[in-house]
């Protein structure tokens, strides 16, 4: 595209002002809080509290997504059935629901007068005010960011290397180890970038299933909003926001890096 | 997902034209020469105020309600509003210092009640305290968790540790505590008596005694920068005297001393 041309000065423009949309309140908020406010708010023990917590269930949640979406996104990548279509948007509906919504319905189906409520008492776990609760909530959320990426980085595997190395002898598993996976690395790597930082982020659905007490569910994005209604509390929550952003990027950043492959760039983008 | 194809294509054109056209249509409506009134409320004034706002002649009233912590916040951070009604006379007092609202006046009072799902066994405060009691209650900076951290400051200090240890969530409104008692996750949670009334049927009450009982005041004020301070004091009139009180009182506030 010809970036001289009206239609590129105007694409040029966009872009533009695309950029400075999304960059402006990221850069406000660390011009908002100076650096000693920010340390000081991270020395409150109820920040620290939320910020660990924040991390151990976004950690868990992820790995779990990992290890029982890869190999599912691989069958539904790979796989062609009927309803397949079906199947792919009934994974994908979490990402337009809204948050709140999926609160209500994680309580309708796993809260005490849920669907299988009943089953989950008998078992002795507790969802409801727990953090199994919170890692629940942030699996049914992220999930449908990380498999989308996955199915779509295994559907566009070249299925002659596939077919390769099963003619070399390799079973199912073995090709899907040592062929499929690394071959998929990119997207997959995407995928989990963002499945954590929706994680991270996740507030809605966690408050309305698990609740909000400090160190059990009250994760980073409920302990801004707590504090952001605290006298005198708008500060702590501008140093909490500031740091999960920090985090963000850090993840971001390195999951990218992990997934980096530059032999692999796409020819059909100049 | 596949993209439509040239079968599909007409068709999905117009589902998704119709989804706009049916949105767009909803979010009409109700435009008229009127003015406007928005009315920022606490969680618990959601019935009475808005029957009083429905009803309301010579403005079309807007009320948004939330916690009063999270509303004072918001008006603090510029929120354009009318009134401002808590369910304090704290955060009304607070921003009244700070020249942001006209001086605030009390328009209801309310009592604390602890509600508790059908077949909780919880009979009484003292039921409160028992191991592996699941309650709930307000955020401290919320009026309602306020409160209820006075009536437990008011119990001999064992029985309150015990029950401040049965605690499972701090809720950041008053309707949230509720949902959670209502909908079975919770054996009891401290609200409103006029929060009680709203769900009768789902949920029992357990009083909380009279030497218990914090001075719960509903304090509003109106915007030191509406854009209609005639019709907000006569807002604030109708609250105090006229079809607002009548509306209250049917929520079972009690009056202003």
């Amino acid at each position: 595209m010809r970036l001289r041309s009206g239609f590129g000065l105007l694409a040029l423009a966009a872009a533009a002002l695309a950029l400075a949309f999304l960059v402006l309140p990221v850069v406000a908020i660390f011009a908002d809080v100076s650096p000693g406010r920010l340390l000081d708010a991270l020395g409150e023990e109820s920040a620290r509290e939320a910020l660990w917590l924040s991390l151990r269930t976004t950690l868990l949640a992820v790995a779990i997504v990992l290890l029982v979406g890869t190999p599912a996104a691989y069958l539904l990548g790979r796989r062609r059935f009927r309803g397949r279509s079906l199947v792919l948007t009934a994974i994908e509906l979490p990402l337009v629901m809204p948050p709140a919504v999926a609160g209500i319905a994680l309580l309708a189906a796993l809260g005490p007068n849920g669907v299988l409520g009943g089953w989950v008492e008998d078992t002795g776990i507790e969802f409801v005010f727990q953090t199994a609760g919170v890692v629940v909530a942030l699996i049914f959320v992220s999930a449908p960011f990380y498999l989308r990426q996955a199915i779509a980085a295994f559907a566009a595997l070249d299925p002659r290397l596939l077919e390769a190395a099963r003619t070399l002898g390799a079973g199912p598993f073995r090709v899907f180890a040592t062929v499929a996976l690394p071959g998929a690395r990119q997207g997959l790597a995407s995928g989990l970038a963002l499945a954590w930082g929706r994680a991270l982020g996740e507030f809605g659905a966690t408050l309305l299933f698990a609740g909000s007490l400090e160190g059990v569910t009250q994760t980073a994005p409920l302990a801004i909003f707590s504090a952001f209604s605290r006298p005198g509390g708008f500060d702590a929550a501008l140093a909490l926001s500031a740091v999960l952003i920090v985090v963000s990027a850090l993840i971001l950043i390195g999951v990218k890096l992990l997934g980096a492959d530059q032999a692999v760039e796409d020819p059909a983008v100049r | 997902m596949t993209l439509p194809t040239g079968r599909n294509r007409p068709l999905a054109w117009g589902f998704l034209a119709a989804i706009v056209v049916a949105v767009t249509i909803a979010g009409c409506g109700g435009g008229s020469d009127e003015p406007t009134l928005t009315v920022l409320g606490a969680s618990s004034l959601t019935e009475a105020l808005g029957k009083y706002g429905d009803g309301f002649a010579g403005a079309t009233v807007r009320s948004s309600f939330a916690g009063s912590d999270q509303l004072a916040a918001q008006i603090k951070q510029g929120a354009k509003a009318d009134v401002f009604a808590s369910a304090d006379t704290g955060y009304p007092a607070e921003l009244h210092r700070e020249g942001v609202v006209e001086k605030p006046v009390v328009f209801a009072r309310n009592r604390l009640v602890v509600v508790t799902p059908e077949g909780s066994g919880v009979e009484s405060l003292g039921d409160l305290a028992q191991p592996g009691t699941k309650i709930v209650i307000g955020d401290p900076s919320v009026p309602v968790g306020a409160y209820t951290r006075e009536v437990l400051g008011r119990l001999p200090a064992g029985e309150r540790e015990a029950i401040l240890a049965n605690v499972r969530s701090e809720e950041p409104e008053v309707t949230a505590v509720l949902a959670k008692v209502a909908n079975g996750a919770a054996d009891a949670g401290f609200v409103y008596a006029t929060d009680a009334k709203t769900v009768a049927g789902q949920v029992r009450k357990v009083p909380v005694q009279s030497q218990l009982q914090p001075d719960v005041a509903y304090a509003a004020a109106v915007l030191s920068d509406s854009g209609d301070p005639q019709q907000a004091r006569r807002y604030l009139q109708g609250l105090l005297h006229g079809p607002g009180a009548a509306d209250l009182r049917e929520a079972g506030f009690l009056p202003p001393r």
